[in-house]
């Protein structure tokens, strides 16, 4: 809904992007520290032609990024001027107050930007969003049609797909989703969760509220889930997912929306697996609650440094993401911008956000719980805990880490 | 050596023990007992590409004040040191008083991080250990023993297991071992059973790891008895071999009394070492079977929210652990020293 209604919005806005050395500058330094994928490669390629009479652009790009941003964002002057950022990645940097409000900046260099790109916090512009992601259904038309099942819409459908696909002999382990233990399992829990519409917390506090019959029916299900999964699930990352998709040996995988486009290239898979790969939104778990989250990436810009470097690491950005770099990128990611085309590779996240899908929670605590759900689920998938002790485990790591980290008594 | 040369000369690795090792010790010391500020939270309307919510953040200003008026945060004594994330004494008496058994007791125990990590950890080093200064001298007694012209060659490929850089060594048999991998299917053949996985059960991925502990800490023992063995006296070796000493005999008589104090080296660093294992669990992915102390600290120091002050209370707890462990050899040593000296 929402990518509908930016596209339109977008499509009404006078646009210019003429790229030229320095941007229009007189000087400043940009240095970029990001995650490493295609779509922030061919923004930052876009961000570095600015470089030139006075501007330096130079960048990072490293998946440990989460790792190192806030110590060199710490530093003053900061290490890089810019920080790319996801919603719970941008959290730590708030809290810490390292990035600064770019009311001014967008008021001066931001006439290409959509309003609905702008993260704003407290009513002050804190970062530019650029693309969209989040988790969802990949299915392989050819085997559910063999297994003579519809594409499943619900948690209870993938079940029964799975099973029927295995009942069948087609496959002994159909499904996947990236539950390797740490960030990832606690990803696929929240998400899990989310398809319940019950809260993560107790309203306006930091206590946690997933120990009740809400955790209990999203671990149940994720356990189920993984039951039809190869017994290595524990180990599956991103990568992993998608290495056994592209190999064939899928026919139902739960993973990231910025994966679609490199499994529909024509790279690291045979032509029958790609053809026959569909994405479709993320299935719900109870009612109409969808068991996923809605995720952005953008831009921030640090706090301490120069104003000219602000400026300038700003329109450089600006440009990074200019109709220009879109259009030649158009399969990398779902960019939020009016000069993108639907692709195959995005339907799977359009999808996701046009059913209702909530974004993934701003809260300054939400990565705890996130780590503490993502260390201590293991042994509950294994069947070695039950899921009454594994959520009592996960409250009891979140508790120790908020009260350490000052968010509860 | 005069007492003033003496210290002259030791002067430089002094000053740089002082200010590389023991400065980020009392460092350390010090940010495990403190905790972070109260945050102050206020609740804010946020808006992005999927629409505006009401949701709580930190007030930046106010605890920007907080930490200017106290830059280490709440001072919070052996807090930490004690709670679920460590020695855990709460959980561990309620555990107690409610076991049904003492195995009952022992399962609650090992469901808390630190206790779960001790156990990997002291496992890890008490069977690799041994083994790795079995095997090593298994392997230098073996290479002493070859024609030149085959040496070279042989402590070349011996070594390699200890020049591949830990990570890397273990993810490329972390890929040999995955199910479609060339050991991996090899086991699934020989055991017939196709369901048959490394990764999947904690038993076979702490032998997994320890296969790779050996592995990997061998080649360092062999090179330091190999040497050793170069020092042997060959008059006592042939006195031993007049009198009808077997080969086994001369080993055990004469070969490991010599070897001793290299056996003693040895296995003061690999104790450290092995309490210290890290890489084989990243390289491995095995973080769901096994955890070791240093593996919690690394969680503790990557993720959003960055917990110094826990990973310093576990580094401390390391730090005594691997003090109480070398301790024996310490004291033995010591007394070795002594008695030379009187």
């Amino acid at each position: 809904m929402y990518l509908k209604n930016l596209a339109v919005a977008g499509a009404l806005a006078v646009t210019s992007s003429a790229a030229y050395a320095g941007c229009g500058l007189s000087g400043g330094n940009v240095n970029i520290l990001a995650n490493e994928f295609g779509a922030i490669q061919a923004m930052v390629a876009g961000a570095r032609e600015c470089a030139g009479d006075g501007v330096t652009v130079e960048a990072n790009l490293t998946v440990d990024h989460r790792d190192i941003q806030v110590a060199a964002l710490t530093a003053n002057p900061a290490q890089y001027t810019s920080a790319v950022v996801a919603n719970s990645s941008i959290v730590p940097l708030i809290n810490g107050d390292l990035i600064r409000p770019l009311d001014d900046l967008v008021a001066e260099h931001g006439q290409d930007l959509d309003k609905t790109q702008l993260i704003t916090i407290d009513g002050k512009v804190m970062a530019v969003a650029f693309m969209a992601n989040a988790q969802h259904l990949f299915y392989r038309k050819d085997i559910l049609e063999e297994a003579g099942v519809d594409v499943p819409t619900t948690y209870d459908e993938v079940l029964a797909a799975a099973e029927k696909i295995r009942s069948m002999g087609l496959m002994e382990h159909p499904f996947a989703m990236n539950t390797k233990t740490g960030w990832n399992l606690g990803e696929e829990f929240i998400n899990m969760y989310m398809g319940t519409g019950a809260p993560f917390f107790e309203p306006g506090t930091a206590n946690v509220a997933v120990n009740n019959e809400h955790g209990v029916a999203a671990l149940n299900m994720l356990k189920s889930l993984v039951e039809y999964s190869n017994p290595d699930f524990l180990t599956f990352d991103s990568n992993e997912t998608q290495a056994r998709w592209e190999s064939g040996d899928l026919a139902l995988a739960v993973m990231w929306g910025s994966r679609g486009g490199s499994i529909l290239d024509d790279e690291g898979s045979s032509g029958d697996i790609v053809d026959a790969t569909v994405l479709a939104p993320a299935p719900t778990l109870t009612g109409d609650n969808v068991a996923s989250t809605l995720w952005w990436d953008g831009f921030t810009i640090s706090k301490n440094i120069s104003d000219e470097d602000a400026e300038a690491t700003f329109v450089s950005l600006v440009n990074g993401i200019s109709d220009d770099v879109i259009r030649a990128n158009n399969d990398k990611a779902v960019w939020l911008s009016s000069a993108y085309e639907p692709t195959p590779a995005s339907a799977g996240v359009a999808a996701t956000a046009a059913s209702g899908t909530s974004p993934y929670p701003m809260l300054p605590y939400m990565g705890l719980l996130h780590t503490a759900a993502g260390g201590e689920l293991s042994e509950f998938l294994q069947g070695s805990e039950s899921a009454e002790q594994a959520l009592a485990d996960i409250e009891a790591a979140y508790t120790t880490a908020a009260r350490e980290q000052g968010f509860v008594e | 050596m005069k007492h003033r040369t003496f210290f002259w000369f030791i002067l430089p690795s002094l000053a740089a023990m002082i200010a590389f090792i023991a400065l980020p010790l009392v460092s350390v010391v010090i940010q495990s007992m403190h905790v972070e500020h109260e945050q102050i939270m206020s609740v804010t309307e946020n808006c992005g590409p999927f629409g505006c919510k009401e949701e709580v953040s930190v007030d930046a200003e106010a605890t920007a004040a907080l930490r200017a008026e106290s830059p280490l945060g709440r001072f919070n004594g052996l807090g930490t040191y004690f709670d679920r994330g460590h020695l855990a004494s709460q959980e561990v008496a309620t555990a107690w008083q409610e076991r049904t058994s003492l195995g009952d007791f022992f399962s609650r125990l090992y469901n808390l991080p630190l206790y779960k990590a001790i156990a990997f950890t002291l496992t890890y080093t008490f069977i690799v250990t041994p083994l790795v200064i079995m095997l090593g001298l298994a392997i230098a007694l073996g290479v002493n023993r070859l024609a030149p012209a085959l040496k070279g060659p042989t402590i070349f490929v011996s070594l390699l297991p200890m020049i591949v850089t830990p990570l890397i060594g273990s993810l490329i048999l972390f890929w040999m071992i995955d199910a479609q991998g060339i050991i991996g299917k090899s086991l699934q053949w020989i055991f017939d059973d196709p369901e048959l996985s490394l990764k999947a059960s904690p038993t076979l991925t702490w032998i997994t790891l320890m296969v790779y502990g050996v592995w990997h800490g061998a080649p360092f023992a062999f090179v330091v008895f190999y040497a050793g063995l170069q020092t042997v006296s060959s008059e006592t070796l042939e006195a031993a071999r007049i009198d009808g000493a077997t080969r086994w005999q001369q080993v055990r008589y004469v070969v490991i009394p010599h070897l001793m104090p290299l056996a003693v080296f040895v296995s003061l660093i690999q104790l450290m070492d092995n309490f210290r294992v890290f890489e084989p669990i990243i390289g491995f992915s095995a973080q769901a079977n096994a955890s070791s102390l240093s593996s919690i600290i690394f969680t503790d120091l990557r993720g959003d929210v960055i917990r110094f002050n826990s990973a310093a209370a576990t580094s401390v707890i390391t730090i005594i652990g691997v003090a109480i462990l070398l301790s024996p050899v310490l004291i033995r040593t010591w007394r070795d020293f002594k008695g030379k000296a009187v």
